[in-house]
């Protein structure tokens, strides 16, 4: 018996080698016969209508198939509805070539399909629009006026309005004797995953579709193909075994999926579309925020009152909400609360999910305010915070299933020498650097969604499991893995975890840090039925090394089930399959949350950010020198894809703080940074110590693994401890992100 | 991409006859921003005359004036990795390393370095106004997000600033650029190679149509005691300067007995003014002296909308940047962190 458990060990990712050695294929790279290739053009005007089309040079062109505009597309579902999706805010989904409108520059207006992608992309130069144009607003500060409550509607379940107003608010705050009044501001970011937007559609016949696409969700897509062009679910598959990040921006199908599918279609040929780098800035993008806080406290720093109002921009036909203003109450307690949400339609395309969405927006301006009250009230803002730690949820007043944010504040500050910190902005001085501590606080929620499982015993007797779910380079291959394997007691290598295929059981499009909790549940909810339905065949054999034994007596290790107290007595799961004639054993369950006893707790990831900068005296260069990341998730399955995670998304922190914009002409209504040099992400010489610590969080309520997820919580607190420390550093405090060294100047 | 010819010179002569047997020909050394613009739709070679293998035009060597002549057919890491460059013009090797990422410098070569494009956005977008791409469209950068843009030299046509570090280095060392053409050859001061925009914002440079840089002398003289290249941006690697500094000196003692400073990031061609380096003669090299002269290049300098802050980051940088080259090897920190 030596089948160790994998669970808490840091297994490396399964499909490295795959992907290190460029074997494992993504969505544009699968070549089949007969490919075509389409590439999209864009409208170069932001709102108005397109009067004349002119595909004849292009069409001219050695290798031009056609050319497919909304003048000569194929017919397509009219009803709206069919073109939704399940993450699909309220409004009129976008429909690509519907008509002649044009909603936003950088609409796709055409696709042109060739027989290789350079005749395809020169040829789409030769395409020419002419437009009527009419005046818009790309600019968020400029229509602030405009700003109204956002519509609600099915996607709307995860992203509540805003909490009722508690207490007296107003009242409060006039006669407070400490308080802080800010506004906080942040940019337009594109998720711009290294892996461009791509999709090979296979023409199989017979209405029959096979697509790899590039999403992070299979079935999400496969309903959107099979309604938008009237097709029968069982006809399309969706397949994204690899895929080479999203953060949020395959969350919805985007554009290449339906003008792909739109081509093979037409010419019944097979057509792939891959979008370029400039094109992956003309579909969704986090929003830019103006926010505005009004925090007060009383003599002692206990928080008395709590404002925060924001307002995001959306696009003209879908109102994209995220949950931005109700976190400071999940986080700390205070009896006087307001807080207001708004939109400002632009034209723009709908913004969408990115990284920790409206988690990391809201708690930028939470932390920082809560940096501002310190210093006034002349704390430590880790001890501030320690004030105003909330043991149990202050907005429902219900317990959480785990908190280990007290862990997490003790064990990062640790680690981090956080006690060290001369409280005087600018006081502490390196060479010719001026050094600045921050900190900040973070949380998000603890998604779980429903998901099928299948999982069999084969022949073999080794472990398959299926489901839709993909794998967007977190390492849930990996973690579905270990947790099968222990579950069954089989090693690591005796498990098969087939996933990112719509032709699998359910599971939800992979966002949200919610996978782990939910298809991991149902591998836990499908292993315990194989684990009864094998035990019983294993009794039930003539002499049976187990029979007369419970269920209770026995234990799974090795592909054997043994007595728990004779390891002598056994019967393995090969044997069991055999004495099955061969069928191997199966079974296929639903995993869901407990919601009638979730329902009496409240749920998050917490997390603790402590952040060294230096800023040059002169010349105000800042660099991020240390972090330390103390997370609370429940249970680590992986720690070192969980550190990958978490490192990951401190390097983004660090690149949403100091780095990463899309700026918008507004003169031109578009964005003018569209490639990966002017759009700046950190590079190697902008990032140094990093450090990642798991709090031991036991969560035995939240669900069957206790786990919690770790896709999200690393980012939240980085911009916010970062802006802390800059002002620590100097005792300029820059509110806008991200943080332009010059404005030190 | 459209179609194109291509074919690989022997020599020089073989290269300009072909330029002109097509319509659109153009020689290609690195490509490192030729394809850039051919993706972005902004050039359409029917042509390309492979450069980069013209015999006998790969080296570095010292020429009878003292100096050093390096073929422009180069790459960019091979020459700032060149054991003669290193000891007798660190400041040009420092600034080559400055520039763009290992894999962009070990396909870029010298003479392209000079003749690169701008990077303003708007130059890249072939939908916007730009006087630089369409001449008479106006510039959209003058109004528009100007970050990145100049604030010296500039001109209502044009406000697009030079990218390169490398030329930021040779303007201070005062190189001269060779030229051949149909007509024969040519030397080009480094000062008068690039040109501000004026009314003329879609000419870089001074080299014509149908000449081929084949290689840049660097005089005798290289700082290689006192120099220091400081380059300041957005992120620490990979993006272009928002300001930069070249400084050569030479001192006797703690007087400078000659100074050289270039700004780079800041006008359409590397930035120098003399009136400052025959100021600092004879100065002091400190702190005091450094301002004086920084002063005095960004005089009438203006700022935009996004951009203002250059001027007084120019001023610290050259300032820095003077203090950096007294102790060259130490390199106090300037834009590095401390650790």
């Amino acid at each position: 018996m030596s089948t160790q458990p994998t669970v808490g060990k840091p297994v490396s990712r399964l499909e490295g080698k795959l992907k290190v050695t460029g074997a494992a294929k993504y969505a544009a790279e699968y070549d089949v016969p007969g490919l075509l290739h389409g590439y999209v053009v864009n409208s170069t005007i932001t709102k108005g209508k397109i009067v004349r089309v002119d595909t004849g040079r292009a069409k001219a062109v050695n290798g031009v198939i056609e050319v497919i505009t909304h003048q000569n597309r194929p017919k397509l579902a009219w009803f709206d509805l069919q073109y939704t999706d399940m993450d699909a805010p309220p409004g009129v989904v976008f429909k690509p070539l519907y008509d002649a409108e044009i909603k936003y520059n950088g609409q796709p207006v055409a696709l042109v399909v060739a027989t290789d992608f350079e005749t395809a992309r020169y040829a789409a130069t030769l395409v020419s629009f002419e437009y009527e144009e009419e005046p818009f607003e790309t600019c968020l500060d400029n229509n602030l006026e405009k700003a109204r409550d956002a519509k609600k509607g099915f996607a709307t379940i995860l992203r509540p309005p805003p909490p009722k107003p508690t207490g007296d608010f107003e009242g409060a705050f006039k006669n407070a004797p400490v308080k802080v009044e800010s506004e906080y501001w942040h940019g337009v970011e594109h998720h711009n995953p290294i892996e461009l937007f791509a999709t090979t559609t296979v023409y199989e016949g017979d209405g029959k579709l096979t697509i790899y696409d590039k999403t992070q969700g299979t079935i999400n897509n496969q309903v959107f193909v099979a309604n938008v062009f009237g097709l029968h679910f069982k006809d399309v598959r969706i397949l994204a075994p690899f895929v080479g990040g999203a953060f949020g921006s395959g969350l919805r199908p985007q554009y290449q999926l339906f003008l792909c599918v739109m081509a093979a279609l037409l010419l019944k040929r097979n057509v792939r579309v891959v979008l370029d780098r400039k094109q992956m800035f003309s579909f969704s993008h986090r929003p830019q925020s103006v926010q505005r806080t009004r925090f007060s406290t009383d003599e002692n720093g206990k928080l008395t009152g709590l404002n925060h109002s924001a307002v995001s921009e959306t696009s003209q036909f879908e109102d994209y909400t995220e949950q931005v203003v109700a976190w400071s109450h999940k986080l700390y307690p205070a009896p006087n609360t307001l807080f207001e949400y708004k939109l400002v339609p632009l034209d723009v395309h709908t913004p969408i999910d990115m990284r920790a969405p409206g988690g990391v927006t809201a708690m930028h301006a939470i932390e920082c305010t809560m940096d501002q009250l310190a210093y006034k009230l002349n704390l430590d803002p880790l001890e501030f915070r320690l004030r105003n730690y909330a043991e149990t949820d202050p907005s429902t007043q219900k317990p959480f299933t785990s908190k280990a944010l007290r862990e997490c504040y003790q064990k990062g500050a640790e680690k981090f020498g956080w006690q060290k910190r001369n409280p005087t902005p600018g006081s502490t001085i390196r060479r010719n650097k001026l050094v600045g501590y921050g900190m900040a606080t973070g949380m998000w929620d603890a998604y779980q969604f429903p998901a099928r499982m299948e999982a069999m015993i084969t022949k073999e007797g080794k472990l398959v499991l299926n489901n839709a779910v993909t794998d967007i380079g977190t390492g849930t291959l990996t973690v579905m893995s270990q947790i099968a394997a222990d579950e069954l007691g089989l090693p690591l290598e005796d498990v098969t975890f087939n996933y990112g295929d719509s032709k699998k059981p359910f599971s939800m499009f992979q966002g949200g840090s919610s996978v782990t909790a939910s298809t991991g549940v149902a591998i836990v909810v499908a292993a315990k039925t194989l684990k009864k339905k094998l035990f019983k065949k294993a009794a039930g054999i003539k002499n049976s090394p187990i029979a007369g034994a419970s269920e209770e007596d026995v234990i799974f290790k090795d592909g054997n089930i043994y007595l728990r107290n004779d390891p002598t007595a056994y019967v393995s799961f090969k044997d069991i399959i055999s004495l099955n004639n061969g069928r191997a054993i199966e079974t296929t369950n639903m995993g869901a949350p407990d919601v009638l006893n979730l329902r009496k707790y409240s749920k998050a990831a917490h997390s603790a950010t402590f952040v060294e900068v230096e800023v040059d005296k002169d010349l105000k260069i800042i660099t991020v020198t240390r972090a330390v990341t103390a997370v609370a998730a429940g249970k680590i399955i992986n720690p070192k894809t969980a550190r990958s995670q978490i490192l990951g998304s401190m390097v983004w922190g660090i690149s949403k703080a100091l780095h990463e914009e899309t700026i918008m002409d507004e003169k031109l209504g578009k964005y003018i940074n569209t490639n990966l040099g002017e759009y700046h992400i950190p590079v190697h010489a902008d990032i140094h110590e990093l450090d990642v610590i798991f709090a031991d969080e036991k969560d035995t309520l939240i669900n069957e693994l206790g786990v919690k997820g770790v896709g999200e919580i690393g980012l939240v607190a980085v911009p916010a401890a970062i802006a802390n420390a800059v002002y620590h550093a100097t005792g300029t405090r820059i509110t806008k992100l991200p943080i332009h060294f010059d404005e030190l100047l | 991409m459209n179609n194109f010819d291509y074919i690989r010179a022997s020599d020089i002569d073989d290269a300009l006859a072909s330029l002109n047997t097509h319509d659109n020909g153009s020689f290609i050394a690195g490509g490192t921003n030729l394809i850039d613009l051919w993706k972005y739709n902004l050039l359409h070679p029917d042509l390309l005359i492979d450069i980069n293998h013209l015999p006998g035009h790969h080296a570095i060597e010292e020429i009878e004036e003292g100096g050093v002549r390096l073929s422009a057919f180069l790459t960019n890491a091979d020459t700032a990795y060149h054991p003669l460059i290193e000891e007798r013009y660190p400041l040009l090797s420092k600034a080559i390393l400055a520039g763009a990422s290992a894999q962009i410098r070990n396909m870029a070569t010298n003479g392209g370095n000079l003749l690169q494009r701008t990077r303003c956005y708007y130059f890249y977008d072939p939908d916007a106004p730009c006087n630089k791409r369409n001449p008479g469209s106006g510039c959209s950068a003058l109004n528009g997000y100007n970050r990145i843009h100049a604030i010296l030299g500039a001109s209502e046509n044009c406000i697009a600033v030079f990218p390169s570090d490398m030329c930021v280095a040779l303007a201070a060392l005062d190189a001269v650029v060779n030229v051949t053409g149909i007509n024969g050859e040519r030397n080009i001061r480094f000062e008068d190679f690039h040109r501000l925009p004026g009314d003329t914002p879609e000419l870089d440079n001074n080299l014509k149509r149908g000449e081929i840089i084949t290689s840049i002398d660097l005089p005798a003289k290289g700082f290689a005691k006192n120099y220091s290249y400081l380059k300041l941006r957005d992120r620490h690697s990979y993006a272009f300067a928002l300001v930069s500094v070249a400084t050569g000196m030479e001192l006797d003692g703690d007087i400078i007995k000659e100074a050289r400073i270039a700004l780079g990031g800041v006008a359409h061609r590397p930035w120098r003014l003399k009136e400052a380096e025959s100021f600092l003669q004879g100065k002091r090299a400190d702190e005091h002296s450094f301002a004086a002269a920084a002063d005095m290049m960004l005089e009438g300098a203006k700022g935009f909308k996004y951009n203002s802050f250059k001027i007084e980051l120019a001023k610290k940088a050259i300032v820095r940047n003077g203090l950096m080259a007294l102790d060259p090897h130490s390199q106090l920190p300037g834009a590095q962190p401390s650790a």
